[in-house]
């Protein structure tokens, strides 16, 4: 009975976000913000969900994200930039050979594949940055939290400098970045990989790998002590959080469309970190919703802070270009003062729980109105 | 020749300057009920933590069953710091992790509670289950281990059932009451299918009726489980009911053992430990 109507909730929601995508993707050049910002929000809910999965419920203060993102951006621009445009891309020291030669053959196979190729390009992006995680987690995972995050805060760091190294220029075209990667093709690609991304992770979460995460999390000697090998499961998560950070990366590089190693530096991590926060450290709905409304909040709504405002004829002074950001951060400032447990704690969204609150919520109305 | 589950070896634990544990060799033996007693800060605890992995000795070895876990000697800074016995009798450096000790048939509970806070009495227990399946992450992820995943459950059920919390078992454990906490423990425990069971002060915080329920409580799961029990308790009445031998250990030594009427007419246990704690209450 109530699982039925969980179900019917869910798929009614299902189908409310699907008509929406299709409108929105029918009308992408009238409302070009919403389509821009829904987007950026959907790629930066995957990196959050899985900064969370190691984070909030493994208990790995990690702040590698923008490492292993831009692992998964490069090897997603080298796959995707067409042949035709790779001398122009490259153009001040040319491309490495193998890369041309391989490009050659990926565009020369069959027509049918074609299509798979992002999705391939992602997939590799992703392993290659959770082999370095297997490298850099080895003997990262060992240290105590505050140790731990200026680790990977490091390794994040020195992978940007490795990318933009004049050694890389024929694989990365060093500090100028790459250009023309194609783009999403409509906004159900970027949809379809956050949802399957998204949906294997808290798979994983509600599996008995899981729980052991969140063992760990709450207290390792005791998890220890119940058989929960914690190296392994320590180097899984982070592996596993990596591999879906590197796929969001690769997302970002088909959204924007040209990246340098300058999308990569460590506010972007620290971006990732406030919409965990704000979200709720262990809760992956809330680090969807947050993704969203973060991403909303900071390109558009508080956009208006940006604009000169007129007030009676007199210019408010504070309102001009780069103010929404402090706005933006007071904000976050009040999130993290008064509101630690950020939009859902480490509960997970639920119609029951919305519905409760939804009636006591009417129910205070009606008295007021009594 | 007794089956040895457990054998110390001239276990010497240090930390630093401070002597923990001094040169402590003790056996258990295979569905025995041992105590391990002693005054605040003789080194009981320090002694499951180097048999549970936690800690590695300053000196010593330990055994369970034919497996040696944790076997060292002094090294580097160590060498000059070290004022145990035995130095030179053990030249191996092995030492195996908590949670290999654990599959090895060793579980324990907590002094202070060490529960899963924030999680339910029921995925605390189901948790510890995680060691004894074989599922990897993919599988596991893919929901192809449906049939473990209802097996563990299951175990989970009968063990919460068994430990009387069946009805608080979508509780938060930092909820429960005190009582209960002790008893999810051992569920917890329980739930990694253990040989020899490590219970650290069981009894602490509990009133003399729990107490007494206490008692018959651990000898019923040693016939249920086949269970060896070794645990550090201060309630004497329970200690001296329930044991089969008694180790005491005063200032990280031991200086007795033996049948609980040996160790109540011993006259050093008494001036050390005994006579002091009836004086006490
Ligand atoms: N990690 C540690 N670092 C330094 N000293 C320690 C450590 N653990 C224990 N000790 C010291 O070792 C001694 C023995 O402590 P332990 O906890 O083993 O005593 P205990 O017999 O369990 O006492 P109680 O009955 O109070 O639980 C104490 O002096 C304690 O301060
Ligand atoms: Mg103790």
């Amino acid at each position: 009975m109530k699982k039925s109507k969980n179900l019917i909730y869910s798929a009614i929601f299902g189908v409310i976000i699907l008509l929406l995508l299709f409108f929105l993707e029918a009308n992408k050049f009238q409302y070009g913000m919403a389509y821009t910002i829904l987007q950026k929000g959907m790629i930066l809910a995957v990196v959050a969900v899985s900064m969370n999965l190691v984070t909030g419920f493994t208990g790995l203060f990690s702040l590698g994200q923008a490492g292993f993102m831009a692992i998964g951006a490069y090897v997603t621009g080298i796959f995707l930039i067409p042949s035709d445009s790779i001398s122009e891309v490259y153009y001040i020291s040319g491309v490495n050979p193998a890369i041309a030669s391989f490009k050659n053959w990926l565009e020369s196979g069959p027509a049918f594949l074609q299509p798979i190729i992002p999705y391939l390009a992602l997939i590799i992006g992703g392993l290659l940055a959770a082999l370095f995680a297997a490298v850099i987690g080895y003997p990262v995972l060992r240290l105590k939290s505050d140790y731990l995050a200026i680790a990977t805060l490091g390794f994040s760091e020195i992978m940007r400098a490795i990318i933009s190294s004049p050694q890389m220029d024929r694989v990365t075209n060093g500090s100028y970045g790459l250009k023309k990667i194609p783009g999403f093709t409509s906004i159900f690609e970027p949809f379809g990989i956050m949802v399957v991304c998204i949906l294997l992770m808290v798979l994983l979460l509600r599996s008995t790998y899981g729980r052991a995460f969140r063992a760990i999390r709450e207290d390792e000697i005791a998890a220890e002590a119940m058989g929960i090998n914690l190296a392994k499961h320590k180097q899984m998560s982070f592996i596993i959080g990596s591999f879906f950070s590197a796929i969001s990366g690769g997302m970002l590089a088909m959204f924007m469309r040209s990246i340098d190693s300058k999308s990569f530096s460590v506010s972007l991590t620290y971006d990732i970190l406030l919409i965990v926060v704000i979200g709720g450290i262990g809760s992956v709905s809330g680090s969807v919703i947050a993704a969203l409304l973060v991403t909303a909040s900071k390109e558009w709504w508080l956009r208006f802070f940006d604009n000169p405002l007129f007030i009676g004829g007199v210019q408010i002074p504070l309102f001009r270009t780069g103010f929404r950001m402090v706005i933006f951060s007071v904000i976050l400032l009040i999130v993290v003062l008064f509101y630690q447990r950020g939009i859902m704690g480490k509960n997970e969204f639920s119609w029951a729980r919305l519905e409760k609150r939804l009636l006591k919520l009417f129910k205070r109305g009606g008295a007021k109105n009594a | 020749m007794p089956n040895h589950i457990l054998s110390v070896n001239d276990i010497t634990m240090q930390f630093g300057g401070v002597v923990a544990v001094n040169n402590l060799t003790l056996e258990v033996n295979e569905n025995e009920i041992v105590s391990l007693i002693g005054p605040n800060g003789a080194g009981k605890t320090t002694a499951f933590n180097v048999i549970t992995g936690v800690y590695a000795p300053t000196n010593g070895a330990v055994y369970v069953k034919d497996n040696m876990i944790t076997s060292n000697f002094p090294k580097s800074s160590m060498k000059k710091l070290y004022a145990g016995e035995n130095n030179g009798k053990y030249t191996t450096t092995m030492r195996k992790t908590p949670d290999q000790i654990t599959k090895l048939g060793v579980a324990r509970t907590f002094q202070n509670i060490r529960l899963f806070k924030e999680l339910t009495a029921f995925e605390n227990v189901l948790i510890a289950k995680h060691m004894l399946y074989k599922s990897n992450f993919l599988s596991a992820t893919l929901c192809l281990n449906r049939k473990e995943e209802k097996a563990m459950r299951e175990e989970t059920m009968k063990l919460l059932d068994i430990l009387g919390l069946t009805d608080v078992k979508d509780e938060i454990a930092s909820s429960l009451p005190y009582g209960q906490q002790r008893h999810l423990e051992i569920a917890r425990a329980l739930a990694t299918n253990p040989q020899l069971l490590l219970l650290d002060e069981p009894a602490a915080g509990m009133n003399p009726q729990e107490t007494d329920e206490l008692t018959k409580f651990i000898y019923d799961i040693r016939k249920k489980f086949n269970l060896t029990v070794f645990m550090i308790e201060h309630h004497m009445d329970l200690v001296m009911d329930i044991s089969d031998r008694i180790y005491v250990l005063d200032f990280g030594k031991l200086i007795a053992s033996g049948t609980p009427e040996e160790i109540q007419n011993n006259q050093r246990v008494i001036d050390a430990y005994l006579g002091v704690q009836e004086d006490g209450e």
